[in-house]
């Protein structure tokens, strides 16, 4: 085991929200040392660090790896591998699988797995319901016995307001986090936001009522039951708004954001390009403007990718019948820092906090300072990369992705699990 | 999207305004069409129009070429125009029929483009259920596409033979006010309409059940209103869409009779408009709902001059795309 000496670098304080120039030394797996003008002893790796930040390793609990079932759009290994390559040394994946993730065997299958690939820890999200199909509860309490750190039908929100109640309440006393992905499915169905470019386009809608009367919903299920809620990816500011009148009652309510919300809007589909089709869909101006307002006062808790590998024929088909969803892990430093720090609306502490602690709380794991005795999880990211974005050679078996060709102002550059360089550019 | 290309060969041969050069080798919709572009192709209909009433129904514009009407979704109507259109062009006409690969898990919609365009196709005439399935075709296959109807976005032929009947008739269309009435939310002839309409300086109104007429069609200029009483009086046009049964499943009325009651153009409503009220409608007609046979029938009713305008604006984009495709593909 070689033994580490990371020199000159920025040392990401997420919690004081500074940067500070030191070295970190670690030994085997743990840091254990971390301060200014450290000297290289006898046999160890030098990382020369110079205009780097050193940052707890990234977590993005929001990515769907695909297997088992949809092995040919994605891996565990090659999922793991893309996240890697993306500065993230932990994800946490969606049950939305064939069979999904309603099983503690299912659930154990994915961490036998994660363990085969040697990639990024991978930390399951098992499904609320059997199926997913909104009627019955799947086991929880035998799926968290097996690692689940959350529970979620992500792909579609749960209908039944009964259905909710119970799973809340049921799962209140286990401490587990309930991820809705928020849309009625009364009122959703379509495939783009319902604004003029749907209406110009001739698409059916996907309105932002559908997201924000779950959200509403669920809320007051919370308020009235009890236990921990999380709205994946939000996307209206309707949303937003409830989320902050949650928290300033005091609940249990978190969010995350994706970086195509932040940076992208539903003009993107003008030419029916398939890359710009996920759920919750690409949404207009001034919602996009609320959820930068929710980062800036901290409603929005997480930064997620939504990582949603699907293979280029499945893409390359009719608009509305395309599949939902687009790939993110590898470039995602890079779009959060364009969406939030290049314009001032964070620093890097604080966009990285939402991309190391703030993950890690909603899924119940503990965070991973840069500070000695912690294990050495940590991202070392270039801040004035500037680099353009190639999908070519992505680790992710999938390129349905918008990006190519971006320029991105950062990029993660290393990652190193448990003292080992995972990934280096 | 389309492409614009200049070349002297689309300017020799397609020149019938002054000036203008047609460079589009597709024709996918008319949202992002000039006004020249508009009223060239209603000139170069206008020219053909005459071909249709010589005793040899054809000229040798399009001889040689493979004309396709891939049609994914039913319309005899359509594609027997597009047909027709085409041979007198002179053109070869296959016909393929397929079912959409969004309700039908098969080949897909690329595949079965290119395997046509491999058998020698120079003009693909696309009818489909997806809104924006040509924008697709036209990425990916390397002859000319010619939207004949994607879902609820565009129905450009429909709409560009509209406009001719009414410039036909009407003399102009700068300042004429036009009402289209019915589900203008899932209409792609309503849209091909309101985008051409309102680049040649036409008023819209858009008259329908408020579920069927989306707020956000007053951003593209039209107006909007629920009260074809109050409206009809000012119309110079109106356009009576068709009554799609399906969406009584969603609810968006409550009954066939209402709607009728509401929005049909009846002979006694009828008083309420102007003498020279010129009627449309796409057809096929629900004769007694949204239009009596004393309208369609009676003086007032453009409908089969429609008909017949359709075969002369479809030889027009027939031959003016494929002209474009020539001086694209530098032959």
């Amino acid at each position: 085991m070689a033994d580490i000496l990371i020199q000159n670098g920025q040392v990401v304080d997420t919690v004081a929200g500074k940067l500070r120039k030191a070295d970190v030394r670690i030994r085997d797996k743990e840091i254990v040392e971390v301060k200014a003008g450290l000297a290289p002893a006898d046999g160890e790796q030098v990382i020369a660090a110079t205009g780097l930040l050193v940052s707890p390793g990234l977590v993005d609990i929001h990515v769907h790896l695909r297997e088992p079932g949809g092995e040919e759009k994605e891996t565990i290994l090659s999922g793991g591998q893309a996240a890697l390559a993306g500065g993230f040394t932990d994800v946490a994946c969606m049950p939305n699988t064939t069979p999904p993730l309603d099983t503690e065997t299912a659930i154990e299958s994915v961490y036998r797995q994660a363990l085969r690939a040697k990639a990024a820890r991978v930390w399951p999200v098992g499904a609320i319901t059997k199926g997913r199909a909104g009627a019955e509860l799947a086991e929880f309490a035998q799926m968290v016995r097996g690692g689940a750190v959350g529970f979620s039908d992500d792909g579609v929100g749960v209908a039944s307001s009964s259905v909710m109640a119970k799973a809340l309440r049921y799962l209140e006393p286990f401490g587990k986090v309930l991820i809705q992905h928020c849309e009625e499915p009364t009122l959703g169905g379509g495939c783009m936001h319902s604004g003029y470019h749907s209406t110009r386009l001739g698409l059916p809608g996907l309105p932002a009522l559908a997201e924000e009367i779950m959200i509403a919903r669920d809320i007051e299920l919370v308020r009235s039951i009890g236990g921990r809620y999380h709205v994946a990816h939000i996307s209206t500011k309707r949303g937003v708004e409830l989320v902050r009148q949650a928290r300033a009652e005091g609940l249990a309510v978190t969010t995350e954001v994706c970086p195509h919300h932040l940076l992208l809007t539903d003009e993107a589909i003008s030419d029916y390009d398939t890359n710009f089709k996920m759920s919750p869909p690409l949404r207009s101006q001034d919602h996009v403007a609320a959820l930068i307002a929710g980062v800036r006062d901290g409603t929005v808790d997480c930064l997620v990718t939504d990582h949603a590998p699907h293979r280029a024929e499945e893409k390359e088909i009719e608009f509305v019948a395309a599949p939902m969803g687009i790939i993110g892990l590898e470039c995602a430093v890079g779009l959060f820092a364009k969406a939030l720090v290049e314009p001032g609306h964070l620093s890097w502490p604080k966009m990285l906090r939402m991309m190391t602690d703030a993950p890690r709380d909603v899924i119940g794991r503990p965070r991973v300072a840069v500070a000695p005795g912690n294990s050495a999880d940590l991202t070392l990211i270039d801040p004035e990369a500037d680099y353009t974005v190639d999908i070519t050679g992505w680790k992710s078996k999938s390129r349905n992705c918008p990006y190519h060709g971006w320029k991105l102002p950062a990029r993660a550059v290393a990652t190193i699990l448990e003292g080992k360089v995972k990934w280096e550019l | 999207m389309a492409d614009k290309t200049t070349t002297t060969a689309v300017r020799r041969r397609s020149g019938r305004s002054s000036g203008f050069v047609w460079g589009r080798k597709h024709l996918l919709g008319l949202e992002d069409l000039e006004p020249a572009e508009l009223l060239h192709v209603l000139d170069t209909a206008a020219g053909f129009k005459s071909v249709s009433t010589r005793s040899i129904k054809k000229v040798p514009a399009l001889r040689g070429k493979v004309v396709v009407n891939l049609f994914f979704e039913d319309s005899t109507r359509t594609r027997t125009s597009f047909t027709l259109s085409a041979q007198r062009l002179s053109a070869d006409v296959i016909d393929f029929t397929g079912k959409s690969s969004s309700v039908n898990k098969g080949e897909t919609l690329v595949d079965t483009a290119r395997n046509i365009e491999a058998m020698g196709v120079d003009i693909m005439v696309l009818r489909h259920a997806a809104a924006g399935a040509p924008h697709l075709l036209a990425r990916k296959v390397g002859c000319s596409v010619v939207n004949a109807g994607d879902g609820a976005h565009e129905h450009p032929t429909q709409g560009l033979l509209d406009l001719f009947t009414i410039r036909e008739i009407k003399k102009k269309v700068e300042g004429l006010t036009v009402a289209i009435v019915g589900d203008i939310a899932h209409s792609r002839v309503a849209r091909s309409n309101i985008f051409a309409l309102r680049k040649l300086g036409a008023r819209i109104i858009l008259v329908g059940p408020r579920t069927l007429v989306p707020d956000q069609m007053r951003q593209l200029g039209a107006e909007i209103s629920h009260d074809l009483d109050a409206v009809l009086p000012a119309c110079d046009v109106v356009n009576m869409l068709r009554i799609q049964f399906e969406r009584l499943q969603s609810a968006a009325f409550p009954s066939v009779e209402e709607y009728s009651r509401l929005f049909g153009l009846h002979a006694e409503r009828l008083r309420l408009a102007r003498p020279d009220l010129l009627v449309l409608h796409p057809g096929p007609i629900n004769r007694g709902l949204e239009l009596d046979s004393a309208v369609a029938d009676g003086p007032h009713s453009g409908i089969l001059r429609q008909v017949t305008n359709g075969l002369a604006v479809r030889m027009a984009v027939l031959y003016l795309v494929h002209q474009a495709a020539l001086a694209v593909n530098g032959k």
